[in-house]
């Protein structure tokens, strides 16, 4: 689901004293039963994070169903408060829910761990999902995750802003407009910041890097995990053309800031790249804007930014129960539920043909056809970049690279530099 | 003298014995008994993490799959060649320094205030408190918001006022001094008050006399309630220390992702240690870090103590 590195609030950690947490390595797996009881009363946790959309209604479907089971949601506030929760949890041996949410970005970090969870795959949900999105569930041919939501990336923009610059506003007009290249994205980028709107063309180096890392394969890691970051020159030359472009298209306000927020309701950049589930965010931070719009393109062809899995320990005390319930959650019905409730598009393919998607429309973005673009944005998906377990670290330098340039810091070049170093010392 | 009475006598000054015995165990060993209570739960949380995290220390140690082959001190000569751990170092000695410093000395100012016959008293007292009992990540919040690059409420009035915006997230001095304004705005008032309750416990003859003798404000101030004050300030000094090298929650939570800056201009040791430890999950150089954290403490509370013992002594003995 949402990345969200947004406002960490919730990921306070009790004060220095966090070192005495003391490891005591993995205490006994409960391997409980194989089929599910369905006499004994038992209760499920269900650990999530931000908005999955899975309502009271939704939850109460599944006890209708099965009558011996309830189940409770537990929400973190944040992806970053999840994900610490879960890797404590995972070192205690104990606490974690019965199923427990993860997002594709701290995955890679879980797959670690693959003998700490239970394998998901069944008759049932067999062929469910993209190639790419059950690669990502998948560690050593064990489905320890069953994809929930996906990112497919649009772009979002301003018409009242494009009308000042005097280039069209039609969604489908920009669309074409954009459709090429990266560079092609910084041209337009350029004719726009040459019109002195006072506007930025895009938010920062950091999120436009971000939507463009995901279109590689082996961008940062090989597929056998070896760190490629620092000698890769797709790595570089996206670098320096970003922060080339950054110094005249950019209003380098740094992604989840409290400034981002604000400059979104201030209109201080145009476009921005866009997951079903910034749709959200941006009603959130600029509810008094009416000129959002969404068109349905994307730089280089299609990009997948976020969506999240759902994992059973093996810890717990009712995977059997769980790993039913988990099925059930992830199929198609069930996701389009929570796609009406929060936006988070479904990742599994069969719900593409439902009504309730291909129909969906969004009043804030002046009622754009979401469903149906974000469809075309999902197919447009071709590339399924391999995340290994560095990639969250990897990816913090490089972002930490793009912001010091764009804080003025720095030149690209020692920037570059400064990467280069950082990425070795995670070795 | 009978046989029969001869091992009653003897019996008899055994059992007086034992008592006494007894009763100088009593008057020896209840008072450590009395305060075992606090040792143990010391030993349990305090000294076992302490060793515990020594011996993981030279360890390699993944959070979740645990101990690894025992390394020695690895952790520590790879810690110590990071520039990430210099740059931490730094950053936190100098968040100290503009922390503790002014924190002491505004709350040595306060607490003289308060110690004057004021009108409303324990409203005064009272209020200088209040900003400790906030949430520290409430204090986060606020501040986060007031110290915005962009839009925030300092940089705009600043603005107002036609003075350039100051980049509260990117310049290193700007950042740890907008950190050391949230820890002193939590911790100075606490310090005040118990600098004040060490106030009043200085007897109040000296100021009498002294005032007699001729002595103004500022010297009764300087030469009576510095030195007076010299155990209630030596442990002032050393919590601050303590606290202030320790500082998290507001480093922390100054931006969006928590790690310290892009340039890590304001990540602090512990920042730095929760990076390697639930970023990277390697437990065994972040228990290296933390190690090293005890051991600069241990060092500058020292260097604090000796100063500290100087100074007030210096005070009392000044003509």
């Amino acid at each position: 689901m949402k990345l969200s590195r947004r406002s960490k609030i919730g990921a306070v950690i009790a004060g220095a004293s966090v070192f005495a947490v003391v490891i005591t390595g993995c205490s006994s797996s409960g391997t409980a039963s194989t089929t599910p009881d369905t006499k004994t009363k038992i209760t499920l946790t269900l650990a999530t994070f931000n908005n999955f959309g899975y309502s009271d209604a939704l939850l109460a479907q599944y006890h209708a169903l099965h009558p011996n089971i309830t189940v409770v949601q537990n929400k973190a506030a944040t992806s970053d408060a999840a994900q610490t929760n879960l890797f404590t949890k995972l070192a205690a041996g104990s606490g974690l829910g019965d199923v427990e949410a993860v997002d594709g970005d701290w995955m890679p970090k879980v797959k670690q761990y693959a003998s700490k969870f239970v394998d998901l795959a069944s008759a049932d949900n067999k062929g469910r999902y993209s190639s790419w999105k059950t690669a990502g569930g998948t560690a050593n041919g064990k489905e320890i995750g069953l994809g929930t939501d996906i990112g497919p990336e649009a772009i979002c923009y301003r018409s009242d802003l494009f009308a000042k610059a005097g280039l069209p506003t039609d969604p489908d007009k920009v669309a074409a407009l954009l459709q090429g290249d990266w560079q092609h994205y910084y041209d337009i980028g350029a004719q726009f910041a040459a019109k002195k709107t006072g506007a930025a063309w895009f938010d920062s180096a950091g999120a436009t890097f971000q939507g463009l890392a995901n279109q590689y394969q082996n961008f940062y890691e090989k597929n056998d995990g070896t760190v490629i970051a620092t000698t890769n020159p797709d790595v570089k030359a996206a670098f320096t053309s970003v922060l080339t472009a950054s110094a005249t298209e950019s209003s380098h306000l740094q992604e989840w800031t409290a400034d981002w927020a604000a400059g979104m309701a201030n209109g201080a950049f145009a476009t921005m790249l866009c997951p079903p589930w910034m749709l959200g965010v941006i009603q959130g931070d600029s509810p008094k804007v009416t000129d959002w719009k969404i068109a349905s393109v994307f730089p280089n062809g299609g990009g997948n930014w976020g969506g999240s899995y759902l994992l059973v320990p093996t810890q717990g005390k009712h995977t059997a129960e769980a790993k039913q319930f988990v099925d059930w959650l992830t199929a198609p019905a069930q996701q389009i539920a929570a796609f009406k409730v929060a936006g988070n598009f479904p990742s599994q393919v069969e719900a593409y043909t439902d009504p309730t998607l291909t129909g969906a429309t969004n009043t804030f973005f002046n009622n754009a056809p979401i469903g149906k673009i974000f469809i075309d944005r999902a197919n447009a998906v071709t590339v399924t970049p391999f995340k290994g377990v560095k990639y969250g670290a990897i990816m913090t330098a490089v972002q930490n690279g793009l912001t010091r340039v764009e804080q003025k810091q720095q030149t690209i070049d020692a920037s570059w530099a400064q990467v280069v170093t950082d990425i070795k010392a995670l070795g | 003298m009978t046989s029969s009475t001869l091992p009653l006598r003897e019996r008899t000054p055994r059992r007086i014995a034992f008592s006494q015995k007894l009763g100088r165990w009593d008057i020896k060993f209840s008072p450590y008994l009395y305060i075992s209570p606090f040792f143990l739960l010391f030993a349990l949380v305090g000294l076992f993490p302490l060793l515990y995290t020594g011996w993981v220390s030279l360890h390699r140690w993944d959070l979740i799959a645990g101990q690894g082959p025992m390394v020695w001190f690895d952790n520590f000569t790879w810690v110590l060649q990071q520039r990430q751990f210099w740059i931490a170092l730094r950053n936190t000695l100098s968040i100290f320094l503009l922390s503790a410093v002014p924190q002491i000395v505004f709350a040595l100012l306060i607490a003289a205030v308060l110690d004057t016959n004021l009108r409303g008293r324990t409203f005064w007292r009272m209020s200088v408190l209040l900003p400790y009992i906030v949430m520290p990540v409430a204090v986060a919040l606020i501040f986060s918001n007031m110290f915005g690059d962009r839009y925030g409420l300092v940089n705009t009035t600043l603005g107002h006022l036609g003075i350039p915006a100051i980049q509260w997230h990117s310049d290193p001095f700007a950042s740890q001094f907008a950190i050391a304004t949230m820890v002193n705005f939590r911790w100075t008032g606490y310090n005040a008050l118990i600098l004040l309750a060490g106030m009043q416990a200085i007897p109040r003859d000296l100021y009498e006399s002294a005032a007699i003798d001729g002595a103004g404000r500022v010297r009764r101030f300087f030469s009576i309630t510095i030195p007076q004050l010299r155990p209630t300030l030596i442990f002032v000094i050393i919590t601050a220390t303590i606290g202030g090298l320790q500082i998290f929650d507001e480093p922390r939570l100054f931006d969006q992702n928590g790690t310290g800056g892009a340039n890590q201009q304001w990540m602090t040791l512990t920042l730095y240690l929760y990076n390697l430890g639930w970023g990277q999950l390697d437990f065994g150089r972040a228990a290296a870090v933390a190690w090293l954290l005890f051991l600069i403490i241990v060092v500058i509370g020292l260097i604090n103590l000796a100063i500290t013992r100087r100074i007030s002594s210096n005070g009392g003995v000044q003509r």
